[in-house]
């Protein structure tokens, strides 16, 4: 018996959110009365899985796992899962998890519950929280198979130090076929992604024009933000359509949220209300965005942004 | 080339969520029911492919005879006939276990689907679905070009873009990008004419029993008002950031 964990890495070092699965994994494991395993593929720092809980930890060396192929890695978190017993499989939320969290299960046969935002509310029968509706809502979920796969949602946990003396095992699976072929992968480097961000900065039609935003990336750049805009901009062209959070954009589920010129349409704020902390600078009073803030600031952003990077720096340089 | 696009019959962005039956059940009294937005992107993609490359576009939901219209909005936009498995869609496995059993019959061999549904957000059916099936899949496609039996995919991932090729058969999971939003199609007078003569074939469940059961619902809690701080003093929003909030 074991809970099982799949860590991702890139380039050798893990994400934050596979700190986040392994924090998260630990306490499930405690709750069931067992142990947790971690498997990573292609990692070289695995000993600050300890840190956070993993009593094992299962590494894959072996370069024809990269790129990442959602059907080779599905079948051998199946592998792992069988190996180790699991009754349970815990699988982040980035673009890789949400892409092959469900294949794991189908090989599995098992119950698959995905947007998970805490730990089990009991584990007999299992039943999980998650969010649905676009974030308008929340299910409890039982999963009724004897073997569970949970996609646990960004920051829905955090990091939770809980350090074991682990000991590290080299796993050998069989690698599947696919012929599905990466040919290539463009990825900026050295900007924090909207993805990762604790914090994000987003603007809307009220900057009137592209040639406003550098205001908005220096506010950002004090902040170690990412930055991201509301449809309309992406739409004019105003920034590019990876930028675009809300409904059909990419989903914000960031410690702080601060929207410069965003009214708050509901599609919108559905892409973003899981943001923990979200600040609203609008001039108009009435904008549906300052009934879902929790801070807001009623002023013209030409103005109060310049203000807000000044005091900022300050403040960074306080208590830096 | 034979193309399935699974749509998902969902509640639009701006119904109200209300849950009855002591919160055990979503309360669809008075929700306006639209094509899933994600399943319209795939939907939009198909219809290029039968324009410009002569495929043929069906049309499939899990669910019982209320998802019909929906369907019929799919046919009104162009697709050739649609099919509709008869029972209820428990939860995202037994769908995808459905929706197998359709691919399988009707020798489809590129299947199109939205990255998730707006009101459960699984974004697991055409995952599973491609498992199910050992076919290709792609997830959070945003480009999709078909040349005879060879695919081009991008899909988005974390800070970027990766390009995949792959033979048919194939699963993709759609979201914007895979079409604009200006090409999304409204269905015209004719089109909604020529839909009510389509075929649409009910098919009977295979009667899979469910993995997941939700047992009830709760609604976001009602948020505390938002404090507003006054624009001549910034000051003060750092330092209820920094304090009260503990996030900077």
């Amino acid at each position: 018996m074991s809970v099982l964990v799949f860590a991702e890495s890139s380039e050798g070092k893990f994400k934050k959110t596979a700190l986040e699965v392994t924090s998260y994994g630990k306490k499930v494991a405690e709750q069931m009365g067992t142990n947790l395993v971690v498997l990573t593929i292609n990692s070289n720092e695995t000993s600050i899985l300890y840190n956070y809980g993993a009593e094992k930890v299962l590494t894959i060396t072996n370069k024809a796992l990269n790129p990442f192929n959602a059907k080779i890695y599905a079948n051998i978190v199946k592998q792992a899962a069988e190996k180790e017993s699991a009754q349970v499989v815990i699988i982040d939320s980035n673009a890789n998890g949400l892409y092959f969290a469900p294949m794991v299960s189908a090989n599995l046969n098992a119950g698959f519950a995905s947007n998970v935002i805490a730990l089990p509310s009991s584990t007999a029968p299992f039943t999980v929280k998650r969010k649905t509706f676009s974030n308008k809502a929340f299910n409890n979920t039982q999963i009724l198979t004897d073997v569970k796969v949970i996609a646990l949602a960004k920051n829905a946990y955090g990091l939770v130090e809980n350090k074991v003396s682990g000991t590290t095992e080299e796993f050998s699976p069989v690698l599947v076929e696919s012929n599905l072929v990466s040919t290539s992968i463009e990825q900026t480097s050295g900007k924090v992604t909207i993805a990762d961000a604790d914090i994000v900065v987003s603007a809307g039609r009220g900057l009137k024009g592209p040639e406003n935003w550098g205001m908005i990336e220096e506010l950002a750049s004090v902040l170690g933000a990412a930055t991201a805009c509301s449809k309309p901009v992406s739409d004019l062209g105003w920034r590019p359509h990876g930028e675009h959070v809300g409904q059909t954009g990419k989903p914000v589920s960031s410690n702080l949220y601060i929207a410069i010129g965003i009214s708050g349409a509901i599609q919108h704020l559905a892409g973003v209300n899981s943001s923990k902390v979200k600040v609203v600078i609008n001039s108009d009073p009435e904008a549906p965005f300052f009934k879902a803030a929790d801070y807001g600031i009623v002023g013209d952003a030409f103005e109060v942004v310049p203000k807000l990077i000044e005091k900022l720096k300050e403040f960074k340089a306080n208590n830096a | 080339m034979k193309i399935l696009v699974c749509i998902s019959h969902v509640p639009d962005t701006t119904s109200k969520i209300n849950f009855t039956e002591n919160d055990s059940k979503f309360d669809s009294n008075g929700v306006q029911f639209v094509i899933n937005p994600y399943d319209e992107f795939a939907l939009t993609r198909a219809m290029w492919f039968k324009e410009k490359q002569g495929a043929t576009v069906t049309v499939a939901t899990v669910g019982n005879a209320t998802t019909e219209p929906t369907l019929r909005k799919a046919l009104a936009i162009g697709a050739d006939d649609a099919i509709r498995v008869n029972t209820e869609a428990l939860d995202g496995f037994t769908v995808a276990k459905e929706l197998a059993e359709v691919v399988k019959n009707g020798g489809y061999n590129l299947v199109l689907a939205g990255k998730e549904s707006i009101d459960y957000n699984g974004g697991m059916v055409p995952a599973m679905l491609a498992s199910l099936l050992d076919f290709n899949f792609v997830n959070a496609c945003i480009g999709l070009e078909i040349e005879g039996d060879k695919a081009t995919i991008s899909r988005e991932i974390d800070g970027g873009k990766e390009q995949l090729s792959s033979n048919l058969p194939l699963i993709i999971a759609g979201q914007k990008g895979l079409v604009e939003e200006k090409d999304l199609r409204i269905p015209n007078m004719r089109g909604i004419m020529m839909a009510r003569q389509k075929p649409l074939t009910i098919v009977e469940s295979s009667n899979g029993a469910a993995t997941t059961a939700i047992v009830s619902f709760e609604k976001q809690a009602a948020k505390s008002a938002c404090k507003l701080v006054d624009a001549d003093n910034v000051g003060e929003l750092i330092n209820l950031l920094h304090n009260e909030a503990k996030v900077i």
